[in-house]
């Protein structure tokens, strides 16, 4: 085999493995109500009555793949973007307050880092509280911020972006002192050597060493943010997004609108975070030697 | 460093200069406004109180004139300024029973200044450990103090931000709905959930240990789910195990699965060359090697994911709880008492889950401590 396919391989049959197990799972967990509610109205019914019957119910238990897929499908295809019908809308409303809050998040996450590596007294007094935060539900005060937000007349993608960027901002901001102080003292002495300012040091040594330190923080941070904005679209009786969508999916009992929903927030999370290591490898790529 | 020519050590000895100047300028005016008619103004010398607190806001900026290069000269400091914070704190104008004045609001500007001061010179120590910790509290501490007389003196409506002895009264108040709330989410939804997922990520990763064809195949599964928000399957597993905790601890299974697998596989493969040949050289066979050789180097890495988990958890509890639950728990509490705008109490929900989130890693790491004390990482600690 060659390397290539001694990576994909074990993959592929492990999501093969899923699917099979997805449909048996459809079977088993749907087989009681298709039996109540389809077949015995018809009559006599024989499994493969009964298992075509399960992976094709309006209001699953848990709906088959091809049901999910189907739905994910026509919503992109049958309507058009603007449509609250379509996922791609829901999702690009989301996608928007996440990368808002993401971006502030990472600025501010990255300048209080630099102020923190100056000063002593940020360092001592401010950090470990940052630190300590990563312990903690930050993201319990959603409901909070939206509600200070909303009574200072903020509304729209504001509260939304607001709650992903503090949920950005912890992360990146740990992260970012870690990977500023990471230049080892030959380094920073050989810029005194230079007499580099502190400015220089800092925009010449420590912000290039940070930048390994950056990217997973980021990636763990856009992620956080994308769930930050979903919680954020619950309470405040959204319209739009993936968040309001899972929560009018489960209010109607529309499984299979749930599932599209779930599906798409995952590829949604998936791209972000492509996005972001594709941003990590053309930024790093000039690291390479040889 | 940078200091102004001349000006060696005493950092902040300007701002120290400021806050003895508003201090003294303070004294003029008086600490409360006169309100409705047959109120009295309350002066300086209206009471031993707020002329006791001045004094020590005073002696404090006096102090920090100079510099404070031992940690008894700070103490000296640090002590007498927030003594005397402490007391201004309980003057009328500071509760809210009275409007405040010109001499308050300057006070209030020296303190701030004052604070600045204080946390820059405790910053600056250098000795003792216990001096970090030490800092950070002290910074908390301020941080307390001009929330609560911030909001009160500047009367910041309470749906923005209440005080934190309005967070502290609501609590108090309506304790035994609150340890209900903790009962439900975080001792039924969230440890349960916990203990299982984690259980479950260790003995998926242990009884794949020896099929590196699936290890090849879930690993980077695993470690996609990462990216995705799997706090969103909460309406479906509603759906599946209704209303009450039972569907909030799927979802905390659900997230907490998924670290632990990838990290205790990790962990069985940091057992060294060097000691995997000695067993073999003992003939030992896998059982024992696992046993004696792997599961104990792959302890720091199952600690470490049990302490990423337990964060984890009770972010996926509450938020789950978000999505639909019965009328108790943590995050029911949050979401629906901050649609009632009772944002005292919402607060208070947020400080039981938040001492809960820092006890729970506090205990973790504790007891990783205790059992893996032969790392590294826990020896440099």
């Amino acid at each position: 085999m060659s390397e290539r396919a001694r990576r994909v391989v074990p993959v592929g049959v492990v999501l093969v493995g899923v699917v099979v197990l997805w449909y048996a799972g459809a079977v088993w967990l749907n087989a009681p109500g298709a039996i109540e509610r389809v077949m015995t109205p018809k009559g006599p019914y024989g499994f493969a009555d009964l298992v075509a019957a399960t992976w094709s119910m309006e209001r699953p238990v848990l709906p088959a793949p091809h049901q999910v897929a189907i739905d994910l499908w026509t919503s992109l295809v049958d309507w058009p973007l603007d449509s609250p019908r379509n996922l791609l809308f829901h999702a690009a409303v989301t996608a928007q307050s996440t990368i808002v809050g993401f971006v502030l998040g990472t600025l501010l996450g990255v300048a209080l880092a630099g102020a923190i590596v100056h000063s002593r007294t940020l360092d001592r007094a401010l950090l470990p509280w940052i630190v300590a935060s990563q312990t903690v539900p930050v993201l319990a005060i959603a409901p909070i911020v939206l509600v200070i937000l909303g009574s200072l007349g903020f509304s729209g993608i504001a509260p939304k972006a607001a709650i992903a960027m503090y949920l950005c901002f912890f992360p990146v901001t740990v992260a970012m002192v870690q990977g500023l102080r990471s230049p080892q003292r030959i380094d920073t002495e050989l810029m005194h050597t230079y007499a580099a300012t502190r400015m220089q040091a800092f925009w010449l040594l420590r912000l290039p060493a940070a930048l390994p330190f950056l990217f997973p923080s980021l990636r763990v941070g856009v992620a956080a943010g994308l769930v930050g904005a979903m919680v954020a679209e619950l309470p405040t009786g959204a319209q739009a997004g993936l968040g309001a969508k899972l929560l009018t999916g489960s209010y109607y009992g529309n499984t299979i609108g749930i599932w599209s929903a779930l599906v798409m927030s995952a590829l949604l999370g998936l791209v972000l975070v492509a996005a972001v290591s594709a941003a990590e490898r053309i930024v790093l790529r000039q690291r390479r030697f040889g | 460093m940078t200091t102004v020519a001349g000006t060696r050590g005493a950092p902040g000895a300007l701002v120290a200069v400021f806050a003895l100047a508003v201090l003294v300028l303070a004294l003029v005016y008086p600490l409360t406004a006169a309100g409705d008619p047959g109120v009295t103004v309350m002066r300086w010398q209206s009471g031993a109180i707020p002329i006791l607190a001045w004094a020590l806001l005073a002696f404090a900026a006096w102090r920090a004139l100079a510099p404070t290069p031992h940690a008894r000269f700070t103490l000296l400091l640090v002590l007498p300024c927030v003594a005397g914070a402490a007391m201004f704190a309980t003057l009328p104008p500071a509760t809210g029973a009275a409007p405040a004045a010109s001499g308050f609001w300057l006070t209030l500007l020296a303190t701030l200044a004052l604070a600045t001061i204080t946390v820059q010179r405790f910053a600056a120590l250098d000795g003792a450990r216990i001096y970090r910790p030490l800092t950070a509290a002290l910074f908390g501490l301020w941080v307390l103090f001009f929330w609560q007389v911030g909001v009160t003196a500047f009367e910041v409506p309470r749906v923005l931000l209440p005080a934190p002895s309005a967070i502290v009264a609501s609590m108090l108040g309506q304790w035994d709905t609150l340890l209900r709330d903790f009962v439900q989410t975080v001792l039924k939804a969230v440890l349960v959930g916990w203990v299982v997922g984690s259980t479950l990520g260790f003995l998926v990763a242990v009884a794949i240990d020896r099929l590196p064809f699936l290890q090849r195949g879930l690993l980077p599964i695993a470690s996609l789910t990462g990216t995705i928000p799997l706090v969103a399957v909460a309406p479906i597993m509603v759906m599946w195990f209704g209303f009450e905790w039972p569907s909030k601890a799927a979802v905390v299974v659900l997230m907490t699965f998924f670290p632990m697998l990838i990290a205790t596989l990790a962990g069985l493969r940091a057992a060294g060359k060097l000691e995997l040949e000695l067993m073999h050289s003992y003939a030992a066979g896998y059982v024992r090697t696992l046993i004696d050789l792997r599961l104990p180097c792959a302890l720091p890495f199952i600690m470490s994911a049990l302490k990423v988990n337990a964060t984890l958890a009770l972010i996926g509890g509450i938020v789950a709880e978000f999505f639909g639950s019965p009328t108790v728990g943590l995050g029911f509490r949050i979401s629906t008492e901050a649609a009632r705008l009772n944002m005292p109490f919402v607060w208070g929900a947020i400080v039981v889950a938040a001492v809960s989130g820092s006890a729970a890693y506090a205990l973790l790491v504790q007891l990783e401590r205790r059992w893996a004390f032969w790392h590294p990482s826990v020896r440099s600690a």
